[in-house]
């Protein structure tokens, strides 16, 4: 039951992960806190599902449609909706707060257009749902492809950013936005690009928890609140603290609903939020300066 | 015989509005009812964010609370008994929300606000499945609808005298300064922390209590209904569109939008909430300092126009 409960928290905690490196991107580089974030991951859900079930294509082949989706809808929503709103803020925080009230709208707006399309039932499809068996404990095939699409997806994500220029130049406006363009960075575009590329993140991400979870149209606020979480767990812009924040609380997850109750997950999160909050209110792995 | 006419008109406009239920039919007291609650609402989330620019997403949670509270202790205790606790456990909540987030960053404010309603929702799901058996509890209370409307008259008056005292007193102006400037409220000697919890306290207990005194209207409550979070999000836009920062924003605010959506939700239920996130979007676009703000900058730049083509014309 051990094992079985740590590959399950594995599993949560990397689809956590990749949904959570997409957020600290839209909030460490674009300085954009996107309440409407767990909608954009479900609507890739629910295009995955639509992909599988009306038209047969598989979910790995459905993340080549899901994430140029992701990317424009992200590219989209920062270039008509966040980018007037990044033009007229006076600082920092009045930029948080517009950003907040107006993708809080945006979350209706996205959550009403699925409840019209989809309605409001939970919905799943089955794939790959076959057993297979790893250190002796049995687990469903669809979970393990789901660590492993996680695993590549964050990893490869992880080493453009570290290891091209590009992702360098990204970084960079995460650390200094205000010294980036000194060394010739165009501070908005790589804003818009983060956006977009958070919204990717998000869309992949989407993909990989309909393989294996039940969703319905408004359970998106969940994953946003989740993910919010591990980004702060981990750090703003940290993308290697988002990682390990997001596979910690996948395993804590599942060790509650494992040996305590599955109804009190999401207070454990709360628990675990409280904590950061009081004592590394700059992340775990953050420096205290913010 | 200005320094009068405010209060004179506050107080006809109260005895008018109590005056209502003995004309208006059933259909008129349960918008009335609707309208003062949202009113309530609106004042108590201004009351808090307006000044000190923490934007609280929590409304239902404690809306929900107060709901919960009457529901589950109604049978076993005297009615005002019952609104009593319900604002004590609206207080507790409070006070530990406050404790542990205000002291930092407004965003960590948010956040944790955005998802104290779904925790909420979920914690009351687990103990009624688990310690009670039953999900869903029926509330029966010899309370008529006038009667529920005189007692959020009776709160909202309340509501708005408070905002009137704390725009005026040195607690206001010490709210001001911080929303402001944090750094420079804590040089002038303002307990920040303390203050925002103080204020948060009481903006949550009145929130609490309007969920309360509307429980009864329901007479079956499970947490899907005490806690829909468009309740939150309507309080929000309605604060938004009127302007926080002014004493009438809210109720300005709150009357058109509660209007709009009785109609909205008649006519287009389906399409409810997108309509709902496109007048939000567009409020936060055109008018991000509500209504009021809006018409008197106008005003002030038409004057100021005015008085410039004077001289033109004398010339």
């Amino acid at each position: 039951m051990f094992i079985a409960a740590l590959l399950s928290g594995l599993v949560l905690g990397g689809t956590y992960a990749l949904v959570a490196m997409g957020l600290t991107l839209q909030y460490g580089i674009s300085r954009i806190m996107n309440l409407a974030y767990g909608e954009m991951i479900i609507s890739a859900a629910f295009l995955a599902y639509v992909l599988f079930s009306n038209l047969g294509i598989n979910p790995v082949a459905g993340l080549v449609f899901a994430v140029p989706f992701g990317f424009v809808l992200g590219y989209l929503v920062y270039g008509v909706m966040m980018s007037p709103l990044v033009a007229r803020a006076r600082d920092k925080a009045s930029l948080e707060i517009d950003s907040i009230l107006a993708t809080f709208g945006l979350l209706f707006v996205i959550q009403g257009v699925m409840l019209v399309l989809f309605g409001a039932n939970f919905t799943s499809y089955s794939y790959l749902n076959d057993p297979v068996t790893i250190f002796g404990a049995t687990l469903a095939t669809n979970r393990v492809l789901a660590l492993v699409l996680a695993l590549v997806l964050g990893g490869g994500l992880y080493l453009v950013l570290t290891r091209t220029l590009w992702g360098t130049a990204l970084r960079a406006v995460a650390v200094n936005p205000a010294a980036a363009p000194l060394v010739g960075i165009d501070v908005n575009r790589a804003a818009r690009l983060a956006f977009a590329l958070g919204g990717a993140l998000a869309a992949s991400g989407g993909v990989v928890i309909s393989m294996y979870q039940t969703f319905t149209a408004t359970s998106g606020v969940v994953f946003t609140m989740k993910a919010l979480i591990v980004v702060i767990m981990g750090g703003v812009g940290n993308i290697l603290g988002a990682l390990s924040a997001g596979l910690l609380l996948g395993l804590v997850e599942t060790f509650v609903s494992t040996y305590i109750d599955p109804g009190l997950t999401l207070a454990a999160t709360y628990m675990i939020f409280l904590a950061v909050l009081l004592w590394r209110p700059a992340g775990l792995f953050g420096r205290i300066a913010r | 015989m200005t320094r009068f006419l405010p209060p004179i008109l506050f107080l006809a406009a109260v005895i008018g509005l109590t005056c209502i239920p003995l004309f208006a039919d059933s259909y008129g007291v349960t918008l009335g009812i609707g309208m003062l609650g949202y009113v309530t609402l609106a004042s108590a989330w201004a009351l808090f964010s307006g000044p000190t620019r923490y934007v609280s997403l929590a409304t239902v949670a404690f809306f929900g609370i107060g709901a919960y509270t009457v529901a589950v202790l109604s049978e076993s205790m005297p009615y005002p008994l019952v609104l009593v606790t319900a604002g004590a456990v609206g207080l507790g909540v409070a006070i530990v929300v406050g404790l542990s987030t205000l002291r930092l960053a407004g965003v960590y404010f948010v956040i944790f606000t955005f998802g104290l309603a779904e925790l909420i929702r979920q914690l009351v799901t687990w103990y009624e499945v688990n310690m009670t058996g039953t999900l869903g509890r029926y509330i029966f209370l010899p309370v008529t609808p006038e009667g529920i409307y005189w007692q959020l008259l009776a709160l909202a008056t309340a509501t708005f005298i408070i905002s009137w005292w704390v725009g005026r007193s040195r607690v206001g102006m010490a709210l001001k300064v911080i929303g402001d400037d944090e750094v420079v409220a804590a040089h002038c000697g303002i307990n920040i922390a303390r203050m925002k919890l103080a204020l948060f306290a009481v903006s949550s207990v009145i929130i609490t209590l309007v969920g309360a005194i509307q429980a009864p209207r329901w007479t079956y409550v499970e947490p899907t209904i005490a806690f829909n979070p468009t309740i939150s999000f309507l309080t929000l836009i309605m604060a938004l569109l009127g302007g926080a920062h002014r004493l009438t924003g809210p109720l300005l605010g709150a009357v058109p939008l509660f209007l709009l959506f009785e109609w909205l939700s008649a006519h287009f239920p389906n399409h409810y909430s997108i309509i709902l996130g496109l007048v939000f979007i567009a409020i936060v676009f055109v008018l991000p300092r509500g209504v009021l703000a809006f018409v008197e900058e106008n005003w002030k730049r038409w004057r100021r126009r005015e008085i410039k083509k004077l001289p033109a014309v004398a010339e």
